[in-house]
């Protein structure tokens, strides 16, 4: 298989930046996913859409809007009424669903190559977030695992939190170098490190 | 102003998009009822106080919502998803205007 190359690239420091004299408070990295996959249940079959999900990743969604779930290999949350994106660090995962989803449930679509993903951890990854998105980031408000969805100047962005202080963000691919180095500058003031 | 997203919760309304007065109804495409047609495309309540409006969540859920604003102090007093219910309200406030 072909390496895909990264939009990040010549954006992409690996290293300590910014204020990072008093310790390093974000670490950013790119988690190129294999597999990037977006899911929607036609009305009234959802329910057959989130089993398929379960026989799939092995990932039981929970309840209610912007449910996700997330094994540090694959994740899956709602980001819409019925639609869902799912993650795997392997290839082929749109060819899985595809074997379980029917058209009658819904649809599949391989955003494989059309998103970009950039965690964002460390203790001030909310801080950090808030400047970008007007939503609320606090652990009770927004659980690990779940899912939101959200614009930044026109970007849209699709968030999960895959830990305490830990965030996923997918980007379009096109946007995904702006966004990140308006993530980085950012964090330029807690001081921030690219893994 | 903040739109409560029935998915995606309060937002700010930089997010979503007008996308028109709710309580028209659409003719048959075939009719040619062209009173019928003039109505859909020109006439508008543009009431002061409660309006049925149209928005999508473009910037968040995508999804297209169905929302009560007050013209006057855009308060807004009832949020939910255009597909499925909306059509039964329009019908009937056509009703109850009838």
């Amino acid at each position: 298989m072909v390496e895909r190359q990264s939009p990040l690239e010549p954006e992409f420091h690996v290293g300590s930046h910014g204020n990072f004299e008093h310790g390093v408070e974000i670490l950013l990295t790119e988690t190129r996913p294999g597999s990037i996959v977006q899911l929607a249940a036609w009305p009234g079959e959802e329910k057959k859409l989130i089993a398929a999900i379960r026989t799939v990743t092995g990932l039981a969604l929970p309840d209610g809007a912007g449910g996700g779930s997330s094994d540090g290999v694959k994740s899956v949350f709602g980001f819409a009424p019925g639609k869902f994106t799912a993650a795997d660090e392997a290839e082929g995962l749109a060819a899985a669903f595809n074997k379980v989803v029917t058209p009658a449930i819904g649809t599949v679509t391989d955003l494989s190559h059309g998103r970009t993903a950039i965690r964002i951890a460390g203790p001030k990854a909310e801080w950090v977030l808030a400047k970008f998105f007007a939503i609320d980031f606090a652990l009770p408000a927004f659980p690990v695992g779940a899912g939101r969805s959200a614009a930044h100047h026109d970007v849209f962005a699709q968030i999960q939190r895959t830990g305490a202080d830990q965030f996923d963000i997918y980007v379009f691919r096109s946007f995904a170098r702006s966004f990140w180095k308006a993530l980085c500058h950012a964090s330029e003031e807690v001081g921030y490190e690219v893994q | 102003m903040l739109i409560t997203c029935p998915y995606c919760g309060p937002r700010d309304v930089i997010e979503f998009t007008y996308q028109g007065d709710g309580n028209r109804e659409r003719p048959d495409p075939a009719s040619q009822n062209f009173e019928a047609w003039n109505a859909y495309v020109y006439d508008r309540l543009n009431p002061a106080g409660d309006h049925n409006e149209i928005w999508q969540h473009s910037g968040g859920c995508r999804a297209h919502l169905r929302v009560v604003r007050n013209t006057l102090t855009h308060e807004i007093s009832s949020v939910g998803f255009a597909r499925g219910d909306h059509a039964s309200a329009a019908r009937r406030n056509a009703e109850d205007k009838a």
